[in-house]
């Protein structure tokens, strides 16, 4: 096979594109791809400090990558979540990457300074694991872009990750979620702008991309996901790519072209409606009354606090510390 | 031959190409890449008896 640009011999072939690519022209169509969904949808302003949430897998890896390539002034984050080996291994790729490149790597260990891990979360909360880190992951992200002052929080979501997502949330036709998946959400008080900027790269073009410009990441999947029914529904898309190669990339793009401004109103209400956790400040549902059951709470009735802190005072079996305003 | 997740090591035949070797392991192509000898091949790629190739899976995730 031929590369569809310069005619030397191809390394990869992408049926979406009924094309094959060289290395060089392959890299090039991946930072193009960045360029592009970066552009057309406002992610990083001229000038502003990204902070990218980084796993150790080819998602984020690749994208602290190509975010550097670009000329973006981006750092990384890392949080060690507690899974046993899996999280000290992950970290040594993020280490190594950042190291090797001489960039920033911001640490956040949960155990070490939250007190649990997520399998003890998970238990804790009675949450899937895969929702407990998924909970995790998004406060804490949070959290750190804004004490330190970054302006874009990037994550490493890809083509695939955007499919499946999106053909969950429309089995079970959650609106207000369909009306928050969009490639960039919004700054807000207390929320930083989160920006995904490989939502037009499949995973399989991540993974080359990785593997072509020599970044060594964790290939293992998380032991805690094995099974879970997000990967369910990648395989059936992938399977439906197969039958109609395309399919992937129409099904996302169509949707924010034509159906997700229709959703908006509602995820926009329900941002409207959040309030400050009493514990920590980050916004929360105002619906969510702590509840007698959980340790500590029982005299703090009348306080919202968030999910994040009340899985944590759950793990933990201690009182919730509540910042008490006049 | 190594295949990745789960991991193990099949010892067969060339089949002729890379894409028939997919098609006989029933494994869908667009969930993974394709590494012969440390480098990337297509799926038209011929492959020889004595080629080393790796199946790299590249899914991943959790719920989000």
């Amino acid at each position: 096979m031929k590369c569809r640009r310069c005619g030397d011999a191809a390394v990869i072939d992408l049926r979406r594109h009924n094309a094959g690519f060289c290395r060089e022209c392959f890299l090039r169509h991946c930072r193009e791809q960045v360029r592009r969904a970066v552009d057309e949808h406002d992610m990083i302003g001229p000038g502003e400090r990204v902070l990218v949430a980084v796993s150790g897998g080819k998602d984020s890896l690749g994208l602290w990558h190509l975010l550097r390539e670009l000329d973006y002034d981006a750092d990384g984050l890392y949080v060690g979540l507690g899974i046993a080996e899996y999280s000290d291994e992950s970290a040594e790729y993020a280490r190594a990457f950042a190291t090797r490149h001489d960039l920033k790597l911001v640490e956040i260990d949960l155990p070490g300074e939250y007190g649990f891990d997520i399998p003890e979360g998970s238990r804790a909360a009675k949450r899937a694991p895969c929702s407990a880190c998924g909970l995790s992951k998004r406060h804490l992200f949070n959290d750190a872009a804004l004490t330190h002052g970054y302006d874009v929080l990037a994550t490493g979501h890809n083509l695939d990750d955007e499919a499946a997502v999106l053909f969950g949330n429309v089995m079970r036709w959650e609106t207000e979620y369909l009306g928050r998946q969009h490639p960039v959400l919004a700054a807000a008080p207390g929320f930083v702008r989160k920006v995904k900027p490989l939502i037009r790269i499949s995973e399989r073009e991540m993974a080359a991309y990785c593997v072509l410009t020599g970044i060594d990441y964790i290939v293992e999947e998380c032991p805690m996901a094995v099974g879970n029914r997000h990967l369910g529904y990648k395989e059936l898309l992938n399977q439906l790519e197969e039958r109609s190669p395309g399919s992937k990339a129409a099904f996302v793009t169509h949707f924010l072209e034509r159906a997700q401004p229709r959703f908006v109103g509602e995820a926009t209400e329900a941002r409207e409606e959040l309030r400050p956790c009493a514990s920590c400040g980050a916004p929360t549902p105002g619906d969510r009354r702590a509840d007698a059951a959980e340790p500590g709470m029982a005299q703090r009735g009348s306080h919202i606090v968030c999910a994040f802190c009340r899985m944590r005072a759950r793990a933990v079996g201690t009182p919730i510390p509540v910042q008490v305003t006049p | 031959m190594l295949l990745r997740n789960p991991k193990r090591e099949l010892d067969l035949r060339a089949p002729k190409n890379v894409g028939q070797l997919l098609r006989d392991l029933d494994v869908v192509p667009e969930s993974v890449l394709v590494i012969r000898n440390d480098t990337l091949v297509t799926h038209d790629e011929r492959l020889h008896d004595d080629d080393v190739v790796e199946i790299r899976p590249v899914m991943s995730g959790g719920a989000q």
